[in-house]
């Protein structure tokens, strides 16, 4: 198993070279970089842009460029962003806990919820709740999440429901008293993490309960009611532990997500996270910015798998990694 | 499987033993379990609507993509009456609009102005397949129009950009499907087939693509395009991008099969006989994931609808005057206008019930393809 582990995290170093490289290469085939509007720009003169681009290298072949950024990305550096003037490492902390807070918050809920949900539906199989739960769920994985944003935001502005649309923080946030401020982000967040919590409390419970379904028709759990153990010993100490297994995986994957999973509802709700400045960095051909932000994001995919996979091993005897 | 089924003795229905059982193909027996599934069939029909009114955009439309009205921004949906001022049941009719207010773009009806529904009308010019046409399913006489679900800032008929939206969103969907199965099942299938170091290789570039989230990487590819790229063009490169990012999932999980495929007798039959490689990995062992990849591509296609929606919506994917579900609500993104004109949502409730359509029909063939399901 220790093994196992060393080899996968040293298996991650090779892949980011791949990931990066192959970043770099679809920056490079983007018509014109960062400095091209500065070109067109009559206040900025010929000698400026022809500086900026050799203390950015962008006057080297690109091969050059790549591995400088690499040389670099060990000392902790990740390049300069064009569009906020500061470094990319710099631009992406600010970014990076708005998004986690997001993800964070939302991803904790729909487990709190969905689990319960779940077993509640496939314990009492076919009865009305059930019905209307499953129903529901079905609903919840068809809408697209940046959808139900819009919906959401539709209804609260004409039903003027006060929650504040867009935006993190109110203006006049830094006045605030500590508790003020809590509740006012608290508000905030509101309507972005009922978009994510509904999305994935959805497709959770429809997990949740078809697994525990498949589990409550097993020989094992005949023979537990069979020998006289209580109907709720049977559901709760033998069935529903072995149903939220393979959960897991699922587990994994979001937590892999946590920082670009929820990139279109922040676009569409206007939250200040990691999936709205990618997208400001592509259309401002901000290129350091652009592979920062990719890599940040694989590296936590990645490690979301592994995560998974050890878990995995960890929980259930059966998986045995050599 | 295909060679069994042309053979004349076999072409009838099914053969019928004594004892009453049957013996039919794969695929008709699924039909049979896929009938029975009444969520699945009614996904079917939904979706076989929206593809002939998407096919057939010129037809159903009223008015072309572009047709634009600056006297007529945000108008409301014209409603549609059929009780006549008398008191009488008429032929369906709208009123004129008139508007009240420019600034917040309000509409009143005009009683005093009717405007009869007329069908098989001659509108705006189209071709089809070569040949020059402007018949239209319906309209109303100039200088009424009919805007069933509104019209957005340009005065455009959103119904008919619903239609003509249909063709590149449905159908980006399939085209982008199937080339990522295409790739997804040759890369696979020689990975797996071939085994050792080059299965090594591939699956790694493939691990790569995998380890990129998804819609960054799409967002980043987007940027590639250039801006001067023609509607056309922009589309195919639009799916091809769709592919691009979705190719490497499948072909993992094809070289998995493919690899315990290649350990049966079968296939060490065919290479004793003779079979080449690509004969063998083409006509041998995939067509043993046929049902894996059926299933797979109509459960995959709402995933490609929803990426081209959702990368129009912010602006990178279909650019404007071209419609897309997608692009048509990037317009809602303003909250000003998403409160005043709330039908610029349709086109998301129409994606809504797509992908609601496409879940339920998938989930039945997936049943249907199910060996262990019960019949």
């Amino acid at each position: 198993m220790f093994r196992y582990i060393v080899r996968r995290f040293l298996y991650i170093i090779p892949m980011l070279l791949g990931i990066s490289s192959l970043s770099f290469f679809i920056m490079q085939l983007a018509p014109g970089d960062a400095l091209t509007t500065m070109v067109l720009s009559p206040d900025i003169s010929e000698e400026v842009v022809n500086a900026m681009r050799a203390r950015f290298w962008l006057d080297q072949p690109p091969h050059m460029q790549y591995i400088r950024w690499i040389q670099r990305l060990f000392a902790g550096d990740m390049g300069h962003s064009f569009l906020w003037h500061a470094p990319v490492t710099w631009v992406i902390k600010q970014r990076l806990l708005n998004s986690l807070l997001l993800t964070v918050v939302s991803t904790a809920l729909a487990w709190l919820i969905a689990i319960p949900i779940g077993i509640h539906s496939a314990v009492n199989q076919y009865s009305w709740s059930d019905k209307l739960l499953t129903f529901v769920a079905f609903i919840g994985v068809a809408i697209p999440n940046w959808f139900l944003g819009l919906l959401l935001l539709y209804f609260t502005v004409s039903r003027g429901w006060g929650f504040p649309v867009g935006g993190m923080t109110s203006i006049d946030f830094a006045d605030f008293t500590f508790w003020e401020q809590v509740v006012d982000l608290g508000r905030h967040m509101f309507l972005p993490v009922l978009v994510l919590t509904t999305g994935s409390v959805a497709s959770l419970m429809r997990y949740m309960r078809s697994n525990l379904l498949d589990v409550l028709r097993q020989d094992y759990v005949t023979t537990a009611r069979a020998k006289g153990l209580s109907r709720r010993v049977v559901i709760y100490k033998h069935a529903v532990r072995n149903a939220i297994n393979p959960l897991i995986t699922i587990f994994g994957y979001q937590l892999g997500a946590l920082l670009s999973g929820a990139a279109l509802t922040e676009i569409v709700m206007n939250w200040p996270g990691i999936g709205s400045l990618m997208l400001n960095a592509v259309q401002g051909k901000d290129y350091y910015l652009v592979m920062g932000n990719l890599l940040i994001g694989s590296v936590m995919l990645i490690f979301g798998n592994l995560v998974a996979d050890i878990l995995l091993a960890v929980s259930d005897p059966r998986i045995r990694y050599e | 499987m295909a060679k069994t089924m042309t053979e004349p003795e076999r072409s009838n229905e099914t053969t019928v033993y004594a004892d009453g059982g049957a013996i039919r193909s794969p695929l008709k027996m699924a039909w049979r379990k896929l009938r029975r599934h009444k969520l699945a069939m009614a996904g079917m029909w939904v979706l076989i609507v929206l593809h002939i009114f998407a096919i057939f955009a010129d037809f159903f439309a009223p008015y072309s993509e572009v047709t634009t009205d600056r006297r007529r921004t945000h108008h409301a949906p014209t409603r549609v009456h059929i009780i006549s001022p008398e008191g009488k049941l008429t032929r369906p009719f709208i009123y004129g609009y008139d508007r009240v207010d420019t600034m917040r773009n309000i509409y009143e009806e005009n009683h005093d102005v009717v405007y009869p529904i007329r069908f098989f009308v001659r509108g705006d010019k189209y071709k089809v397949l070569g040949f020059e046409s402007n018949l239209r399913l319906f309209g109303v006489d100039a200088p009424g129009k009919i805007y069933l679900f509104g019209a957005d800032r340009y005065g455009r008929d959103i119904f008919s950009r619903l239609a003509y939206g249909g063709k590149r969103s449905l159908f980006i969907g399939i085209i982008g499907l199937a080339i990522s199965m295409s790739i997804g099942l040759v890369y696979g299938g020689i990975s797996g087939y071939f085994g050792g170091w080059v299965d090594n290789v591939m699956m790694r570039v493939a691990e790569v693509i995998i380890s990129i989230p998804s819609f960054y990487l799409l967002l980043a590819l987007s940027a590639v395009l250039p801006p001067s790229l023609g509607s056309t063009e922009r589309f195919m490169m639009i799916t091809v991008i769709l592919a691009f990012i979705s190719w490497a999932g499948l072909a993992r999980v094809i070289r998995g099969m493919v690899l315990s495929i290649r350990q049966q007798d079968f296939v060490t039959a065919a290479e004793a006989v003779g079979c080449s490689q690509p004969r063998t990995i083409l006509r041998h062992i995939l067509p043993n994931t046929m049902s894996y990849i059926i299933v797979n591509a109509t459960l995959g296609i709402p995933g490609f609808i929803l990426s081209e929606a959702g990368l129009s919506l912010i602006g990178v994917g279909i650019q404007h005057p071209d419609a897309s579900w997608g692009n048509m609500l990037s317009e809602a993104l303003n909250l000003t206008s998403l409160t005043r004109y709330p039908w610029l949502l349709v086109p998301g409730f129409i994606i809504f019930i797509t992908v609601l359509s496409y879940s339920f029909f998938g989930d039945g063939i997936r049943d249907a393809f199910d060996p262990r399901a019960q019949t």
